[in-house]
């Protein structure tokens, strides 16, 4: 089956899945309400598994490495320390921790910051390797889970049932108007990384041959990075840490389509998502009746999926 | 043509390339020859923009390289490095097409189809040119590459250690190919090269460097003489008129 084959199937899968996830149970008197609810639902979903598996490629390209995700940076530490320091200094009752507009907006702010702020510092330095990059972010990472692992021991309780909530991935209870307001970056960050796919198809080949070819690499990348914290910031602000989930798609994805196309792979990539997540969410709410969230799911698959890669990686 | 002028290279307090001056006219092969750790590869990745020199003047055409574009370089300029490990599955023909990409931003027209079978055509690689690049030989794969840079259609080749690894018959056919590319189709084609010996049958021009110098530089005849051989790899060299061609002896010491 070629590849284009695969994603018609794709495609009308995702469709099917969607459709049903939306419509089952509709009749003339309940649609509106049900209707209000599952659309945003089904919006965040689209959005964050698009965002979180398309940056999650093109991060694995412009470094060079088939294991790596975004989270790596520290991104899912970083939104769960702001969540801990929000409520421990102005209490869960504040403002800024309850209206979920204010909330989204602080911290996909404070993580876009912090990470340009990384990359300014960072890249301002010739000849400078990206790895390095990535070894400070996972030192960030460990710091922030760190503190935030203090503080949660020091805080009351009860305010510690409240911080328990956004540790998890959820779609459980999207806010409607959040969805709308991520859907317009978050799609201009998507189309930017489809504007750069050719590019990055010759980044494939290597450093001196992109040079070779008349490309900038270190300006790519840059770009790229920004576009991918963007993404991974609205992303991880709209529904928690789930970044484990840009592991399973890309490896999926590079599984199925034999495309070393960008533009291939990234639009597969997120039909796939969409895929996944919709129908893991289906089995979270009707087959676990919602006993459980879907981060939990993810980090299962995803764990065991991790694990499976490093195994073949040393047989082969 | 590109003229090389005074270029020096530091990595930290070590001088890599001193002072060192070349030129490489169109319609040539050059070659740059040396012991290991004289400086040729990093000469050669300043003259193609891969590093940058710390002092010097690298003339292309007739701009210097710093005012040149480097989408419009790369119509002009083409570089194929020694190890070239890719972390993805291409076929032949893939990998060839990406020598469009400075023409054709990867939108591939009829006219880059054309060079692209003709590059293929070149190097004797259409049988395979459907197969995946991992399941080829080194030689296929070496192949492969060049018909990249050829499809890239630049005026200046350069290649560093075209032949390492390969096998006398892919050896001969890769410099015979170079050769054609210089002397029919106009081009600077530079190499560096171990061989001594397959620098001095298939070059116009032979660049000598050690410790980051340019010794001698200048046409065979010129260069591939006992004086100069010796002086730069310090063994005894015995060198011989077979065929019109000089061939360098140095195994018996």
């Amino acid at each position: 089956m070629g590849d284009s084959a695969k994603m018609a199937l794709l495609a009308v899968a995702c469709l099917l899945i969607t459709g049903w996830f939306i419509g089952q149970g509709l009749n003339a008197d309940n649609y509106q309400f049900f209707l209000s609810l599952r659309f945003p639902k089904v919006l965040a979903i689209i959005l964050a598994a698009v965002a979180i598996s398309a940056s999650s490629l093109v991060f694995q390209t412009i470094t060079n490495n088939r294991i790596l995700t975004p989270s790596i940076l520290g991104f899912d530490n970083l939104y769960v320390l702001i969540q801990v320091l929000l409520v421990v200094f102005l209490g869960s009752a504040h403002h800024w921790v309850v209206n979920p507009v204010i909330n989204f907006i602080l911290s996909c702010v404070v993580m876009i910051g912090f990470s340009l702020l990384l990359f300014y510092f960072y890249f301002k330095r010739q000849g400078r390797s990206i790895f390095t990059l990535i070894l400070i972010g996972i030192i960030c990472g460990s710091v922030f889970s760190s503190i935030t692992g203090f503080l949660t021991m020091v805080i009351d309780p009860n305010e510690f049932t409240n911080i328990q909530d956004t540790m998890f991935a959820s779609f459980n209870n999207i806010n409607g108007e959040l969805v709308y307001w991520s859907a317009g970056p978050l799609m201009l960050c998507f189309g930017g990384l489809l504007f750069y796919s050719r590019q990055l198809d010759v980044l494939w080949l290597g450093t001196d041959n992109a040079i070779s070819l008349g490309l900038d690499p270190v300006k790519i990348t840059r770009r790229i990075m920004v576009l991918v914290t963007i993404m991974i910031s609205i992303a991880t602000a709209l529904v928690g840490p789930v970044l484990f989930f840009g592991l399973i798609t890309v490896s999926l994805t590079r599984e199925l389509f034999k495309s070393y196309q960008h533009w291939v792979l990234i639009l597969a990539g997120s039909l796939l998502a969409i895929f996944l997540l919709i129908t893991g969410q289906w089995f979270v709410e009707k087959v676990l009746s919602f006993q459980t969230t879907i981060s939990v799911l993810i980090n299962l698959a995803g764990g065991s999926y991790f694990l499976y890669l490093l195994m073949r990686n040393r047989i082969n | 043509m590109i003229k090389l002028t005074g270029l020096s290279k530091k990595y930290g307090k070590t001088l890599v390339v001193n002072d060192a001056s070349a030129l490489f006219p169109l319609g040539e092969v050059t070659s740059v020859i040396g012991p290991n750790g004289a400086g040729k590869s990093t000469l050669l990745s300043m003259a193609c923009r891969l590093t940058e020199s710390d002092a010097g003047e690298i003339l292309i055409g007739n701009k210097l390289l710093a005012e040149w574009d480097s989408r419009e370089l790369a119509r002009q300029l083409a570089v194929l490095r020694q190890s070239n490990s890719i972390n993805m599955r291409f076929t032949v023909r893939e990998l060839v097409s990406f020598g469009r990409f400075p023409h054709s931003q990867g939108r591939l027209n009829d006219e880059d189809q054309r060079i692209i079978n003709e590059a293929i055509g070149h190097l004797g690689i259409t049988e395979i040119q459907h197969r995946y690049i991992d399941e080829l030989s080194g030689g296929q794969r070496q192949m492969a590459f060049i018909a990249m840079v050829v499809a890239q259609d630049t005026d200046y080749v350069f290649l560093d250690e075209p032949l390492n690894n390969l096998d006398i018959k892919h050896s001969v056919e890769i410099m015979q190919i170079l050769r054609q590319l210089a002397h029919k189709m106009n081009k600077a084609v530079v190499i560096v090269i171990h061989d001594i010996n397959f620098a001095s049958c298939y070059s116009d021009h032979i660049v000598a460097m050690k410790k980051g110098e340019v010794v001698k530089a200048g046409t065979v005849q010129e260069v591939v003489c006992k004086e100069v051989m010796e002086s730069i790899y310090e063994i005894p060299f015995y060198i011989q008129e077979i065929e019109g061609q000089r061939i360098c002896l140095y195994y018996n010491s």
